[in-house]
């Protein structure tokens, strides 16, 4: 890990690999996390609406808790899981290829910092841009939920859009960035370590890919136990 | 001019080289040989810094190289050229990208200077034309010869080869050895080629190097591994039926 931060050899460089790596992980994953966050918020809009079937609950509170529940929660959560397959499985069979082809070797043989080259552009890439697609699926989810639940009578706009305005806490925000921070670095960190000590073939590779998805999924639900108990 | 001196490298109980010493002028070509497994590329691997020997010292040109830190080694690996067994080129970068690449990390050229060295390269390696090509588009010798042409880019002082007929038809082989040769005199390199192949042995070995179970057996010339009385060098150079039918000739 000492070795991903060392001073690049040539910072132009880096530069180009770090928005290359921006645009795999973010502008890449851009339509699935669209996708997966307006569906998400509609069910579970619906869902809420099932449950809370009482004249002493307002049904403006439908709107409020997919709110919280979609910032606080299942953004950055569920888009992180979907990430740690899509991008985590891409990063550890890339460099774990390069590994056993010996294209490593050569990094190394050339003077490059092969962990810095290979590495740090990916977690740069994954702790800015998993924020930015965490943002965007709050919104898009908290717009899924309003679509579903009115679509199918659940809710009328109005007690949607004043439930969702009511009592707002803008501290949720941070809660969920800090998650998305967390969970980017995980993202990227996990299958590029197990992509990078890979040795033999190209089934130890296709092992290291899966193993790389496990381990973050795990260890994402971990962090995001921790952060939340620190945080809330 | 590469010297080692006494190197000693183990994987667990396995002792791979045991008190490896030999030394590698410059402008001549200097073989590493031996069976598989009697610990040649493991050899490199120790000389180039892939492996930390335990015990045992690699000099470039007086420079003890296995002690150096990390940015240490990295001043002496700017002077290294390497072709791997699998020519480990970039397969998501062009063939000129991969020459490239090295020009681009250390040097301030301009892009027309890095192209026209690009150029040179592919030009001595027989390849002109070939820049836009990808890895997955070459066959097993232009592979090796691009390898070639990325290793000599950074006009480089030591350039080491591991393996370079593997996979390769006789024909193929030779212009890749008589480019090695032809590179090592023109350019004064140090270079130092680890192959089990007998064409290799006797068409470029000026200095040879064999190995047997991790200890060193011989040292010569093409000229005289023909004529020794090792038995385990005999049983390596003269395993096949062609050197065997032909070893009255050398």
């Amino acid at each position: 890990m000492k070795a991903v931060f060392r001073k690049p050899e040539k910072f132009k460089i880096y530069l180009k690999a770090i928005f290359k790596q921006m645009d795999f992980v973010g502008v890449g994953s851009l339509g699935l996390i669209a996708i997966i966050s307006t569906f998400i918020g509609a069910v579970m809009t619906l869902q809420i609406a099932f449950q809370l079937v009482s004249d002493f609950i307002p049904k403006t509170i439908i709107g409020s808790v997919n709110r919280d529940s979609s910032i606080l929660e299942l953004s950055p959560t569920i888009t992180a899981i979907v990430l740690a397959g899509k991008i985590g499985s891409a990063i550890s069979s890339e460099i774990g290829t390069m590994r056993v082809s010996e294209q490593i070797d050569a990094l190394e043989i050339m003077g490059i910092n092969s962990p810095g080259y290979l590495i740090l552009p990916k977690i740069i890439a994954g702790i800015t841009m998993v924020p930015l697609l965490v943002i965007m699926s709050m919104f898009l989810s908290i717009t899924g939920g309003y679509i579903g639940g009115t679509l199918s009578g659940a809710v009328t706009p109005a007690e949607y859009i004043q439930g969702i305005t009511t009592d707002f806490n803008p501290y949720t925000i941070v809660v969920a960035l800090v998650k998305a921070f967390v969970f980017g670095f995980i993202i990227t960190s996990v299958p590029a370590y197990e992509g990078f000590y890979v040795k033999g073939g190209a089934l130890e590779v296709a092992q290291a890919s899966t193993r790389a998805v496990v381990v973050s999924c795990i260890t994402i639900l971990a962090c995001d136990y921790i952060v939340t108990q620190l945080l809330l | 001019m590469i010297e080692i001196k006494d190197i000693h490298k183990s994987f667990g109980s396995n002792k791979v080289l045991q008190g490896i010493s030999g030394k590698f002028e410059a402008g001549v070509t200097n073989l590493i040989i031996g069976g598989s497994g009697s610990g040649k590329t493991t050899l490199l691997k120790c000389m180039i810094g892939l492996h930390h020997p335990e015990q045992g010292s690699v000099e470039y040109d007086g420079r003890e190289f296995t002690s150096m830190n990390f940015e240490e080694k990295i001043e002496i690996r700017k002077e290294i050229g390497m072709l791997f067994q699998g020519s480990a080129l970039f397969d998501s970068m062009t063939v000129e990208e991969n020459i490239m690449f090295p020009l681009n990390m250390f040097t301030e050229q301009d892009r027309k200077e890095k192209l026209d060295r690009v150029n040179f390269c592919l030009e001595r390696v027989n390849l002109e034309g070939k820049n836009k090509l990808f890895p997955a588009e070459l066959s097993g010798g232009m592979k090796k010869r691009v390898g070639i042409a990325r290793a000599i880019a950074m006009n480089p002082k030591y350039l080491f080869v591991d393996e370079p007929n593997s996979g390769l038809d006789p024909k193929t082989s030779i212009v890749i050895d008589e480019l090695i040769k032809e590179l090592t005199e023109e350019y004064n390199t140090t270079t130092i080629v680890v192959t089990h192949d007998m064409n290799s042995v006797m068409g470029i070995g000026d200095y040879i190097l064999f190995l047997h179970e991790g200890k060193k057996f011989w040292e010569g010339s093409n000229k005289e591994i023909a004529h020794t009385e090792i038995q385990e060098l005999n049983d390596f150079v003269f395993a096949s039926r062609f050197m065997k039918a032909a070893k009255g000739k050398f």
